[in-house]
């Protein structure tokens, strides 16, 4: 095969990957135009609440994209990554609140509702800046990355691996989901941030803006598939496989692992924050749960449904078990833990390379090969 | 009940209908802060608005139609007048009768057991059962739905404490009357200085004259009389109560005369050095019965993940199976056994939780997690989802809500120490399981052929195996033992609180903790771990608060952890790098 340009190869990855993304941008422009185009009450019709629930659907696979990038090419299991998603979701918030203005219940123009419900007499410091949208989007990024670089630094220049990393980014998120219930810390306490009413001027219930804020999702995870692709394809792409795969060896060898790891780790919590600032107004609400221990292992099986070190896995992996979640939680309630359990339970044990690896392994056999021992435990 | 008494009731019903209802519209800011906590008077917010409305629609005017109370009778039914300033009158009056029945109807007040019905008949709550509050006969046909509670404010709620401390002065139980002296100094009642004295003059017993003269003392410092004040000041310095230095801060502050200033200020700094002494005494204590907790739930965890490198993250829910052991021993023994053997359940339970979740654990490690071995990260989210499966399987059988497992009588109770700070049974108790159980499990490790196996796996897998050791069958024990200490957890955790699903949540962040900052493999350094983190919360909690205490605990264990990053006691030798 002639050598395809870095960017080429980026954005179409192998063939199998390019029929995927051809197949999904095709699903998700099928969503809006069922909905637009097909009249109520005809068979195909997609209701209005589909549009938010698909967009949902699709912040989460850009997170289980992000955790894909550190833990299926870099190794490093984060649970915390629910973490930097919550606060991309908060920075949004708080512009959204801002918006707010004297709209909101007590119609104070500064403060909002839950600041003069608690008696407080001027915006603390950090509020400062969110009326700008510009300054709060640079924040999404920020502080996500921020507080990534600055905890994987610690973390990684003293070679913490393995369980350890994975425990103590699950000590980091239950610290902040500690904070973030208190309410002098500002941000809304347990009820969180909530009662948006528009964005850049647009208003949030309207048809219009739903539809645009499911295409920007759309766009998002197509921009973040691409820039995933981008860097696994380089060398640093392959220097953080070698890292998975042998860490010492590639230490031995004269590459700095700290940096390889702490580039992967903050490139990846800031696209969990964008996709937490792409959720909460389509949601309507950001609360400090979102920061729950649990969630952030959520998106581990994601990653692991999907097949990890794959890229597209963890995006089918992500909206695969959301929408059934969203299914079996409303027609069967009491069974959903039992079948996220189950899924948890039988991906690790029978499928330890996800769907995409059992589609590899299907198409393999079909040509009379099979996989070697080795990859199968990669 | 004579006829033109029940027409009187009537009346006072229907002119109090309206006001609950408008009181319960009017009040939006309230409402708003009952949703963030766990307010449940949200909960009897509508009931009270339909009733309400209702009167309201047949134009009845909310008539300020006061009857003053005059009997008994009257004075209850005056309890639930229309406006709080009203109810108060009617306290006073009632405080006054001398009846008998009085204090009965006042501590229902004041516990909230006090109902009024549709009809305007006042209703006490005993045991389950209404009693009409005037007659003292069991009400037949309630219907809950249709009684409203008698409402109470924070005033009303201070000033029946202090009456009904005046009134159980006379009781013949002597806990009671230094319950009353205590309350008296709370809330004192305007004669309250002459019914403590009269009361001094005819006590006998110390413990309650020593509580009454603490009392009046409290009482003289507002007494216009230089010399009681300076008497007073000097009874009370030998006090370490610190709500006696609050007083005495508070007469420093209208004081003008210099003697009773110096006095004052030198008996408040002598109670403030001595209550700095018992406090770090009581967050000792706090923060080794909370490490004991941790260290019981962390124990198995880091048997568990020494051994075999397994993080299990069902540990949390082996401790919600050994809790709900103990809640189902404790049933049975309800169900079967004569009330006299109730006291000896939780022996039971401590044996059969260990088994029920020593057998889970064996059953978790031959049917998954063996075949995840040296998969740490997999094994992680298996594991996870087992915990997910056995809450969920928890919520069906057993409900959703908190099930309360009762401490046997010889558990209840505790040691009064100087101070008023009480070292309770139940805590006394957990430590002393807890340390039996971290001896009998290190002298089983270290005597026993099975823990020199265990010991041989765990440094070396590899050569164990080459020396003939099982390590199939090790894997499987050290599960099922570290499951089994979980479940002895349970129980013990059981004792301290709510048994409820998601109890293991609550524990399985501080377990992590516990082990990886004491290092993992090591009994010593689990040990280590959990006190010194138990202690360290509770020596922050006075300066941070609760939460930010944990907080604080947590960033320093991330931070830690960079230092040393295979915690306190780290385990030496080559395989541990692997």
């Amino acid at each position: 095969m002639p050598q395809r340009s870095l960017f080429a190869r980026a954005l179409t990855g192998s063939p199998a990957g390019m029929v995927f993304l051809a197949l999904a941008l095709v699903l998700a422009l099928a969503v809006p135009l069922l909905n637009g185009v097909v009249r109520e009450g005809a068979p195909l019709h997609v209701p209005d609440y589909v549009i938010p629930l698909v967009g949902k659907y699709l912040c989460y696979a850009i997170l289980a994209l992000a955790l894909d990038l550190v833990w299926g090419y870099c190794g490093v299991l984060s649970l915390g990554h629910g973490a930097f998603f919550a606060l991309g979701g908060y920075a949004m918030g708080m512009y959204l609140m801002r918006q707010i203005g004297t709209r909101g219940v007590y119609r104070d123009p500064v403060l909002p509702d839950f600041m003069v419900f608690l008696n407080w007499k001027e915006l603390p410091w950090y509020w400062y800046g969110f009326n700008h949208f510009w300054f709060a989007a640079a924040m999404v990024v920020l502080v996500p990355g921020l507080l990534a670089a600055v905890f994987g630094f610690f973390a990684f220049r003293s070679r913490i691996t393995g369980v350890y990393l994975s425990i103590i980014t699950q000590a980091m998120t239950y610290a902040l989901l500690l904070a973030f219930f208190r309410n002098d810390m500002g941000f809304g306490g347990n009820n969180g941030l909530t009662d948006f009413k528009d964005l850049l001027g647009f208003d949030l219930q309207s048809h219009g803006t739903m539809l645009a804020l499911y295409f920007a999702s759309v766009i998002a995870l197509v921009l973040a598939l691409v820039a995933c692709r981008l860097v696994v394809a380089t060398k640093l792409g392959r220097v953080m496989m070698a890292v998975r795969d042998a860490e010492p060896r590639v230490r031995f060898l004269g590459y700095s692992v700290t940096s390889v790891k702490l580039f992967a780790f903050t490139l990846s919590a800031v696209l969990a924050g964008i996709a937490g600032a792409l959720y909460v107004p389509q949601i309507g609400i950001i609360n400090p749960s979102e920061f729950s221990p649990g969630n952030s292992i959520e998106i581990a099986i994601w990653v692991a449904v999907g097949g990890r070190g794959t890229l597209i896995g963890p995006i089918i992996g992500a909206i695969a078990v959301n929408a059934a979640k969203t299914y079996l939680s409303a027609a069967f309630p009491e069974t959903w833990l039992y079948c996220l359990g189950g899924l948890f339970i039988l991906v690790t044990l029978l499928l330890p390379r996800g769907l995409m690896g059992l589609m590899e392994q299907v198409r393999m056999r079909r040509n009379g090969l099979t996989l070697r021992k080795e990859e199968k435990h990669a | 009940m004579t006829k033109a008494l029940r027409l009187l009731l009537l009346i006072a019903a229907l002119v109090l209908a309206p006001s609950i209802g408008a009181s319960a519209q009017g009040t939006p800011a309230q409402d708003q802060g009952a949703t963030s906590g766990d307010d449940q008077s949200g909960d009897q917010m509508p009931d009270q608005d339909t009733t309400g409305t209702d009167t309201g629609d047949t134009g009845q005017p909310a008539a300020p139609a006061k009857v003053a109370p005059h009997d008994f009778a009257s004075g209850v039914a005056a309890l639930n007048a229309d406006s709080f300033d009203d109810k108060i009158a009617a306290v006073t009056f009632l405080s006054g009768l001398n009846d008998p029945r009085v204090v009965g109807v006042l501590q229902a007040l004041a516990s909230e057991r006090l109902y009024a019905a549709m009809d305007g008949t006042i209703l006490m709550k005993e045991g389950g059962v209404y009693k009409n509050a005037v007659t003292g006969q069991t009400a037949t046909g309630v219907k809950p739905d249709d009684l409203s509670e008698v409402e109470l404010n924070n005033r009303l709620r201070g000033m029946l404490q202090g009456v009904l401390g005046q009134l159980t002065l006379q009781s013949s139980d002597p806990a009671l009357r230094i319950a009353a002296a205590q309350a008296i100094a709370d809330q004192p009642t305007p004669n309250a200085v002459a019914d403590l004295t009269a009361a001094l003059a005819k006590e006998t017993n110390a413990e309650v004259r020593e509580a009454m003269t603490k009392t009046l003392a409290l009482l003289d410092l507002q007494s216009p009389d230089k010399a009681r004040r300076l008497a007073a000041i000097d009874h009370l310095k030998q006090s370490d109560d610190p709500a006696v230095r609050g007083q005495l801060l508070r007469l420093l502050g209208s004081e003008t005369d210099p003697d009773v200033r110096k006095d004052a200020q030198a008996a408040a700094d002598a109670i403030s050095s001595r209550d700095s002494y018992i406090g770090i005494g009581v967050d000792l204590f706090e923060g080794i019965s909370l490490g004991s907790i941790l260290l019981l739930a962390a124990i198995g965890l880091s048997v568990t993940f020494g051994v075999m490198g397994v993080i299990n993250m069902a540990h949390g829910e082996m401790i919600m199976l050994g809790a709900y052991s103990a809640f189902v021993v404790q049933q049975t023994f309800r169900a079967f056994l004569p009330p006299g053997w109730m006291n000896a359940y939780l022996v039971v339970a401590v044996p059969v939780a260990f088994a029920i979740t020593g057998l889970v654990g064996i059953a978790l490690e031959r049917t998954v997690i063996r075949f995840l071995y040296g998969r740490p990260l997999e094994t992680l989210l298996a594991t996870w989802g087992i915990s997910l499966i056995l809450q969920q399987g928890v919520r069906s059988i057993f409900g959703p809500d908190n099930q309360a497992v009762a401490n046997p009588d010889w558990m209840t109770g505790g040691m009064q120490l100087i101070g008023g700070f009480t070292l309770t049974w139940n805590r006394l108790v957990i430590i002393f399981f807890c340390f039996a159980v971290l001896g009998a499990l290190a002298a089983y490790l270290r005597y026993s052929s099975f823990g020199l196996h265990m010991r041989a796996v765990a440094q070396n897998r590899p050569m164990a195996a080459a020396m003939g050791i099982r390590t199939g069958r090790i894997d499987a024990f050290t599960f099922g033992l570290g499951s089994g200490i979980a479940g002895i957890a349970g129980v013990a955790l059981s004792q301290i609180g709510n048994v409820s699903p998601n109890l293991g949540q609550i524990y399985i962040v501080n377990c992590f903790m516990v082990v990886v900052f004491g290092g993992v493999g090591s009994l010593w350094g689990t040990l280590a771990g959990a006190l010194s983190l138990g202690v360290a919360t509770k020596f922050l909690e006075p300066f941070a608060g609760a939460i930010v205490g944990q907080i604080l605990v947590l960033v320093f264990i991330i931070l830690f952890i960079q230092r040393r990053p295979r915690g306190l006691f780290a385990l030496k030798g080559r395989t541990v790098e692997a």
